[in-house]
């Protein structure tokens, strides 16, 4: 399976995506912002970091990149598709995603382990686990706190859409959402970060779990 | 203004220059006469620290590259190096402590870059006045937000650093950034220019008028006027700092640079002169096309600006088109502004003409001072203390919550958790364990890094305390399984021109040097910040070192934290000191709960030092204990409150053999005296026979077992970790009128 990871000016958790994606076992395939190509990636992933340096607002100018057409277009038809942080910021912008991300409401930069609770398992990206299960995954944000207005907010719990929830808030999330998924269930934005609990010479290699189950696609 | 009123303005003494004037065999222009200003300055041309920094020793049989290029290298193994450094940003951030912070931040990774080393970690330590003072907390929240913001965004994850309050530091703090950056030992890049007709490219931001005279303006005192320098302070962009990184690293790789080096304090001034100096070439600076942020600047101007986020480099006519386009791929700036030449000079043309011309040797050579060494008289006041006569706490209970939530000692996670430690997914060990370590992907090795600081400890004995910093480091990266190799400085001092700044200065690198000899530990890289003074006094003499380990495997470290219920703790070391010296002396029992900074510390002995942490390494690298923490702020009651909290498993000493162990005979001493060479160690209780047999030939003590969730020394001590934690886990930012222990917080 071959997994893209784009890079954009700013972008700086893409080399650690990259390498995620190798110890899962798939083929890393580096996307520049400035090619309008997938390079005929099996799967998306838009990591972290400062994106144009989160001038204006974080992913806001990421979205118009020229590698956002064509991953548009993937995620539109239905391709798996995982924002991480800054990713997910700007798969909201894109709109890919509904809602925003806030800065976070102690106005601080947080970086920390949380405990997340795994609320859906039917997604390409958490089909690995099981609903109800518990992780604990790092995160590092200073806009991460998820906002979207009530109506929404209702559909998303409704429809099961809401993928990770903190269990202790760190950011003031709406319903302490950590991650959301598309209509299509096939999108979804994470401010946590799995990649970063992927290797085992780290301490923990839970991040696997989520980033692995996307491998079940490859035989669909 | 006469000639005289303008050199002096630039910083420039008489004597300096008429030095000039013979140097140059007639008198300098308005132009060249700032070059000399900002080279001659002691932040460029380290006047007066230059003859002492020669004790410091240099050699080791890891070291790649000493002091003289941008930053030290050492190396690891498996073809693997490190290059770091620390460097002080005090001054701008006294004045805009945020871009203060985040352009250190900025210089210090360029300085890495410029090994062409990819920048893998920051570190960071700071001196703050107390927080009761609202311009304290002002520049404490303000500098770590800058540092966040910048190292954040560049994507270089801050993985250490060390923090203190004391009315020393007010009005004077001090922010001393360090990177190591990981590099192929193939790959090491220098800075010297080469090859007549080769083309310098300017890479990175435009430039500006920010930061003029900026060097020249941190080797002054700080005084009220200080506000009114404030344009002297640069402004950071990380995004453009990281497309900087980015591109650097291609055209390396691509081997399309025949040199690289960072643009710092005197800008493209320093830049060139040190490349032509190294080179023994002279460079020929187009100024009018370097790219301008502003209009109606002068060639001065541009030529000393400190605008960041650039690099200057020397490339082959053939390969110039290829370096622009890269630039231009990276959306970065890329401009041809001069070329390598045969006089040797460092000649600033505009419009066709020579405007100012000046040896490059001449710029790179500054004057030295050598001064006295006369022992100052506050020495022999401070060291009067009778600590027979100071009576035991009523209550410990008390006196640990309250020493816990003390600011130097509480715990730094408000501050680590405003920073990604974690990016780029190395960090192995993260902040709040003695040091630092990370690993390097594709092999089983790691390194460590700590940065450390005793500026009290400097104050009450210049000697003592520059060699117990070195101890502190060399102990710091041993308790986490690193083995010490190499480190780096920042001298942070008062002024030198002063008998007592000059004497602290001299003392503290006498100290240092001979720990670093009695370690085998070389000094490969530092930097200098003098004129730490204020009206309100000199800082606190405080040398801080940034030090680097290697672990040949990264898996076998240990960490602070308890691991489990049940495993049995030694404290092992101490007494091995010279018995006659209390270890209550320049304590932090002594400052924070009798508010006296006073005594003479127990003298570092340095064999004891190395054997103990030798020791202690070796023990965690085969894999017989994985708890290990040094003594030191607190002593023991707040080293194993540490450990306590960090596992969240409780401890019970044993009965306290206040006797057998303590010359005192008393339990205030064994429970909070700061001696060197003191380590805790936890392991499982079958190992304890394979742990006595390593521990033969060393003074230590089996003082209790991990469990529970309290925390216990028998008539003591009786706290839950919850109370402990309510204490030590408090926001720092927090601070104004905050509660603590019932009695309000100061610093």
């Amino acid at each position: 399976m071959r997994i893209g990871v784009t890079v954009f000016p700013g972008s700086n958790c893409d080399r650690d995506a990259l390498h995620a994606v190798e110890l899962m076992g798939a083929e890393p395939v580096e996307l520049w912002h400035a090619d309008a190509d997938l390079k005929g990636s099996d799967a998306v992933i838009v990591p972290g970091g400062f994106s144009y340096g989160d001038y204006l607002r974080p992913g806001a100018i990421a979205r118009f990149a020229r590698v956002m057409g064509p991953l548009e277009d993937f995620a539109r038809d239905g391709g798996p598709v995982l924002g991480v942080c800054n990713g997910f910021q700007v798969l909201c912008e894109a709109h890919l995603l509904p809602g925003a991300l806030l800065q976070n409401t102690h106005m601080r930069f947080a970086c920390d382990r949380v405990r997340v609770r795994v609320e859906t398992k039917e997604t390409p990206w958490t089909s690995g686990c099981e609903n109800g299960e518990e992780l604990t995954l790092p995160i590092a944000h200073n806009e991460g706190n998820y906002f979207a207005d009530p109506e929404t907010l209702a559909r998303l719990e409704d429809e099961g859409r809401v993928v990770l929830r903190y269990l202790e808030n760190p950011n003031g999330s709406a319903n302490d959402i950590a991650g959301v998924c598309n209509e299509g269930r096939n999108v979804v934005g994470v401010m946590p970060h799995p990649e970063r609990v992927s290797d085992p010479a780290l301490g923990s290699d839970e991040g696997l779990k989520i980033l692995r189950s996307v491998l079940a696609e490859a035989t669909v | 203004m006469n000639v005289q009123e303008t050199y002096s303005a630039l910083g420039l003494s008489d004597s300096e220059y008429h030095r000039i004037l013979e140097l140059l065999g007639r008198a300098p222009n308005f132009l060249e006469l700032s070059l000399f200003s900002v080279m001659w300055s002691e932040h460029c041309g380290y006047k007066n620290s230059r003859p002492l920094l020669k004790r410091f020793p240099n050699d080791g049989p890891r070291v790649l590259q000493g002091p003289g290029e941008n930053a030290g290298v050492v190396e690891v193994g498996d073809g693997w190096a490190l290059a770091f450094k620390v460097e002080s940003h005090n001054h701008p951030s006294a004045v805009e402590p945020y871009e203060g912070a985040a352009t250190g931040v900025g210089g210090i990774i360029r300085d890495i870059l410029a090994m062409g080393a990819r920048p893998v970690a920051l570190l960071d330590s700071l001196r703050f006045g107390p927080l009761d003072e609202e311009r304290n907390r002002y520049l404490f929240r303000e500098v770590v937000r800058g540092i966040g913001g910048y190292g954040n965004a560049v994507g270089v994850p801050t993985v250490g650093g060390e923090v203190e309050f004391s009315r020393a530091y007010s009005g004077n703090l001090l922010v001393n950034a360090m990177c190591v950056g990981l590099i192929r030992t193939e790959d090491l890049v220098r800075s010297r220019a080469t090859g007549e007709g080769n083309l310098v490219v300017l890479l990175g931001s435009k430039t500006g008028r920010d930061g003029i005279h900026g060097a020249t303006f941190a080797s002054d005192e700080l005084t009220e006027e200080s506000e009114s320098k404030r344009s002297n302070v640069q402004v950071g962009d990380p995004f453009a700092e990281k497309m900087l990184i980015e591109c650097c690293l291609k055209l390396l790789e691509e081997d399309l640079l025949v040199s690289l080096q960072d643009l710092g304090a005197a800008g493209i001034t320093s830049s060139a002169s040190e490349m032509a100096a190294g080179g023994g070439v002279g460079i020929d600076i187009e100024v009018d096309r370097i790219p301008r942020r502003e209009s109606g600047m002068e060639p001065f101007e541009a030529m000393i600006s400190e605008s960041q986020e650039r690099m200057l480099t020397v490339v082959a006519p053939e390969d110039a088109e290829e370096v622009l386009a890269l630039a231009g791929r990276y959306g970065i700036g890329g401009t041809v502004v001069g070329r390598v030449a045969d006089h040797g000079d460092l000649r600033v043309i505009e419009g066709g003409e020579v405007v100012g011309s000046v040896p490059a040797e001449h710029l790179a050579d500054a004057p030295t001072y050598e001064r006295e060494v006369v022992r100052p008289a506050y020495l022999d006041e401070i060291a009067k203390l009778d600590l027979e006569t100071l009576p035991e706490p009523d209550d410990y209970n008390e006196v640990l919550l309250k020493m816990l939530a003390h600011p130097n000692l509480r715990s730094r996670r408000s501050i680590y958790g405003q920073y990604d430690h974690e990016v780029g997914t190395n960090t192995v060990v993260r902040p709040g364990a003695d040091a630092a370590v990370m690993r390097i992907k594709g092999t089983k090795r790691g390194f460590a890094m700590t940065t450390d600081g005793r500026g009290r400890h400097c104050y009450l004995d210049p000697r003592g305390g520059g060699a117990a910093t070195v101890a502190e480091a060399y102990r710091n990266l041993s308790c986490v399984g690193a083995e010490p190799v190499a480190l780096t400085n920042c001298l942070n001092f008062g002024n030198p021109e002063k008998r007592e700044g000059y004497y602290q200065l001299a003392e503290c690198i006498e100290g240092m040097s001979e720990a670093c000899e009695a370690f085998g530990v070389p000094v490969v890289s530092g930097n200098v910040s003098l004129y730490n003074e204020t009206a309100r006094g000199s800082i606190y003499p405080t040398p801080v070192v940034g030090m680097v380990g290697v672990l040949e495997d990264a898996s076998r470290h240990a960490t602070p934290a308890f691991k489990r219920e049940g495993d049995k703790v030694v404290v092992l070391g101490g007494k091995m000191r010279p018995t006659d010296e209390s270890p209550l002396a320049g304590s932090d029992y002594l400052e924070i709960m009798h508010g006296k900074v006073a005594g003479v510390p127990p003298k570092t002995g340095l064999t004891a030092e190395k054997r103990a942490s030798d020791l202690v390494r070796d023990m965690i690298r085969s894999g017989l204990i994985d708890t290990a923490h040094d003594l030191s702020g607190g002593g023991n009651l707040v080293a194993l409150a540490e450990m306590a909290m960090a596992g969240g498993i409780g401890f019970e000493y044993d009965e306290l053999e206040v006797e057998r162990t303590n010359k005192s005979g008393r339990a205030l001493e064994i429970l909070l005296g700061e001696d060197g060479a003191d380590f805790l160690i936890a392991f499982r209780e079958e190992r304890w026979d394979e742990v006595q047999s390593a521990l033969s030939g060393f003074a230590y003590d089996d003082i209790g077992y991990t469990g529970g969730e309290r925390f216990r020394v028998e008539g003591l001590v009786d706290l839950s970790l919850d109370e402990l934690r309510d204490a030590h886990e408090r926001d720092l930012f927090g601070i104004p009128g905050e509660a603590v222990g019932g009695s309000e917080a100061v610093g």
